[in-house]
């Protein structure tokens, strides 16, 4: 049956063409936006050169803006360090693919090892096993249930993002007068812990001014997801007053169907601090008017404390001489008076 | 019940197609002769009469359980659109699921190729190739990843499922790839406004997904394409001896679904105005189960193009009812769950049944 006539040949060859035409078209590379600290331009004595500390790192290789930041915010703070050596290793697709991975990179015995596990609870003991060989572990953003599974914990504060955000919507509403107000809420994926800590802020902090979520519609952080409950919500809800949105990345969707429905008539709070989302409140001409934060930044800050941790080094402000074992970031609200500050941390 | 037309009024397949051999291929396939209730496409509200009574109730629930906003006739109005609209991307990557699946095979890739294909045209936006250039790349990625999918199930002899689970993965890598995991924010205002578009009061989307719909019928049930389609899924073998060139026509199987996948992909891209590599997570799941609700054989020989699109709209209508009444996705998942298994189990007795009434062997 495989009879190879000069057409089909001709054929096959056009496709194959038009693949590495088009291949030879999409070669530009999303613009990198990276935020890095080195304390270079200060007379902070870490910022000079000590002794040389290999860090080996591992995050999900991700297809979220925010987990892409991650890894390109630690990259480049380590490049920014003469004496600091970077060996990341891909954590594949899964929670065993990253337990696998990171093994391998406690074999190498890097001096420290910075790690966002895919699940902290799944991963805590490569966390413990890395500790045991007397390599510290940075664990960055998702904890490990585990005290001795890590040196530091570095995270970012899903509750607090949830309070922040109801806290803005609640001021906003009481200064306009609204005593009864309609809410509405979209999530990230449902079923992680960190979106139920997001939500749980959230109605603490409606509740201390008498307000509730009138409809919740999840979506999955992707755009196309958030514009769909985001559709969603607006047919169910013929008026809002107020409407948070968990994650930026699928806030331009979010934006995108509001724009379709032709509603402005509510104000809109997102989730993270991306690029995108700081000018929207920037220009000032959508519903969007507030984000609260969870930067990406961490990373780069977890690479500095890496690499103290190595040298044996304290944090200078602090009375300790050596880096604390928890910090979490608080979650700040950008709006328009501030989004020119908080720009550069925009990923 | 099948597509393959021996009705009388169906014009004679211009060359190069022997007529003579697609009556064979028709012949060769062991299909019964067309009862009423089973005529191709002919009445395809009787057909899905359990589709279309799903729909009725779905209706009178959302009537029943938010009375003010269905007192509303403009918000009436526009909550059609809404769940057409919903149903649109979704809607043109079934019809391509469909023909692969009356076809014999099945596509698992689908939604890693509408985030390929979504991912590099808005790449190629950003170097301003302008909207045509990013429907154009959409639709070819499509087809290209579509023929890939197709030469390795008929030409590398690879199960179905295994050569397009692997261009699940594969797709996905690549589309996270060439976006560098960011979100592409489409920039270009011609793509985005098609999704708010109207034309004579019916959504841009609408009128897409109602175009590839009429297209797909055609296709399936007034062309040879579509008959012999039926007999490749239907008996490989007796295809084959009927002359019907088996591997090409599987290959050409999957580039049209290549083809759809592309379509939805510019559908979704400009709804969300942006396309990043996650995107359209979990449509293969929502087109095959709309497909095989709406009728078609999951082991291939039959189904029909309208069943497929009553599916996804009782799906599109259930997330739309779930969403008015403030109900958690977690309890629409379990329905939808419950919905697919009613539905074929609803349809296999129905089967079952008349075959045994009729004393006749139907499959």
């Amino acid at each position: 049956m495989i009879d190879l006539s000069r057409r089909r040949i001709l054929f096959g060859g056009a496709a194959l063409g038009a693949g590495a035409v088009l291949t030879a078209c999409t070669s530009n590379t999303p613009s990198e936006n990276t935020q890095i600290n080195t304390n270079a331009d200060s007379d902070n004595k870490n910022a000079a050169p000590g002794d040389k500390v290999v860090i080996g790192f591992s995050a999900p290789a991700a297809d979220h803006g925010w987990v892409a930041a991650i890894t390109n915010n630690a990259k480049a703070q380590a490049a920014a360090y003469k004496d600091v050596e970077f060996r990341s290793v891909a954590a594949g697709a899964d929670a065993a693919a990253q337990r696998a991975a990171v093994s391998t990179l406690i074999a190498q015995k890097p001096t420290v090892i910075v790690l966002l596990p895919h699940d902290g609870k799944e991963l805590n003991a490569v966390g413990l096993q890395a500790m045991q060989a007397g390599i510290p572990v940075v664990n960055l953003d998702r904890a490990f249930p585990d005290q001795g599974a890590y040196r530091l914990q570095i995270k970012g504060d899903n509750f607090g993002m949830g309070l922040a955000a109801g806290a803005y919507i609640g001021e906003q509403l009481k200064a306009k007068g609204i005593s009864n107000p309609i809410i509405g809420e979209i999530p990230g994926i449902d079923s992680l812990e960190l979106t139920q800590e997001r939500t749980r802020g959230f109605n603490q902090a409606l509740a201390t001014y008498g307000f509730k979520v009138a409809n919740r519609r999840p979506a999955d952080f992707t755009a196309d997801g958030g514009q769909r409950a985001a559709t969603d919500l607006l047919r169910a809800l013929p008026k809002i007053d107020a409407l948070w949105n968990h994650d930026d990345d699928q806030g331009i969707g979010v934006l995108a169907a509001i724009n379709q429905a032709n509603r402005k008539e509510f104000i809109m709070v997102g989730g993270a601090g991306s690029k995108q989302a700081i000018d929207t409140i920037k220009a000032d001409n959508t519903p969007l008017k507030a984000t609260v934060t969870y930067s990406p930044s961490m990373a780069s800050s977890a690479i500095s404390l890496a690499r103290l941790i190595g040298q044996g080094k304290g944090m200078s402000d602090l009375v300790e001489l050596q880096v604390p074992k928890e910090i979490t970031l608080a979650s700040e609200t950008i709006t328009k008076e501030n989004a020119e500050q908080y720009g550069k941390l925009g990923f | 019940m099948t597509e393959q037309s021996t009705k009388p009024g169906v014009p004679a397949q211009s060359p190069p197609v022997d007529p003579a051999i697609t009556r064979e291929a028709a012949e060769t396939t062991a299909q019964p002769r067309q009862s009423w209730w089973k005529s191709d496409g002919a009445e395809p509200v009787r057909r899905n009469l359990g589709l279309v009574g799903v729909l009725v109730v779905l209706v009178i629930i959302g009537v029943v359980t938010r009375p003010e906003l269905y007192g509303n006739a403009s918000w009436v109005t526009d909550n059609v659109w809404t769940i057409l609209q919903q149903a649109s991307a979704i809607g043109v990557v079934t019809v391509g699921m469909t023909f692969v699946i009356i076809g014999g095979g099945i596509d698992l890739s689908v939604g890693a190729i509408v985030a390929v294909a979504g991912v590099w045209s808005t790449t190629l936006a950003t170097q301003s190739y302008g909207a045509a250039g990013m429907i154009f790349t959409a639709i070819v990625v499509g087809i290209v990843v579509g023929l890939v999918n197709g030469l390795l199930v008929s030409y590398g002899r690879l199960v179905p499922f295994i050569a397009t689970l692997a261009m699940m993965v594969a797709a996905r890598g690549l589309a996270a790839q060439i976006s560098g995991k960011q979100t592409q924010v489409s920039s270009n205002t011609t793509i985005n406004d098609i999704a708010s578009t109207k034309v004579l009061g019916i959504p841009m989307l609408v009128i897409i997904l109602a175009l590839v719909v009429a297209a797909g019928w055609v296709l399936l049930n007034r062309t040879t394409f579509g008959r012999r389609t039926v007999a490749v899924g239907g008996n490989v073998e007796a295809a084959r001896l009927a002359g019907i060139n088996v591997r090409l026509h599987t290959v050409l199987l999957y580039a049209l679904s290549g083809l759809c996948c592309g379509i939805a992909a510019i559908m979704l891209t400009s709804q969300a105005t942006s396309a990043q590599a996650a995107m359209a997570n979990l449509y293969e799941l929502d087109a095959i189960a709309a497909a095989i609700i709406g009728g078609t054989l999951l082991s291939g020989g039959r189904g029909t193009i309208i069943g497929a699109l009553f599916g996804v709209l009782v799906f599109s209508t259930i997330t739309n009812l779930f969403a008015i009444n403030n109900l958690s996705t977690e309890v629409q998942n379990m329905v939808k769950g419950g919905i697919i298994v009613a539905a074929v189990l609803v349809q296999q007795f129905r089967y079952r049944s008349l075959t045994q009434l009729f004393g006749r062997k139907t499959a």
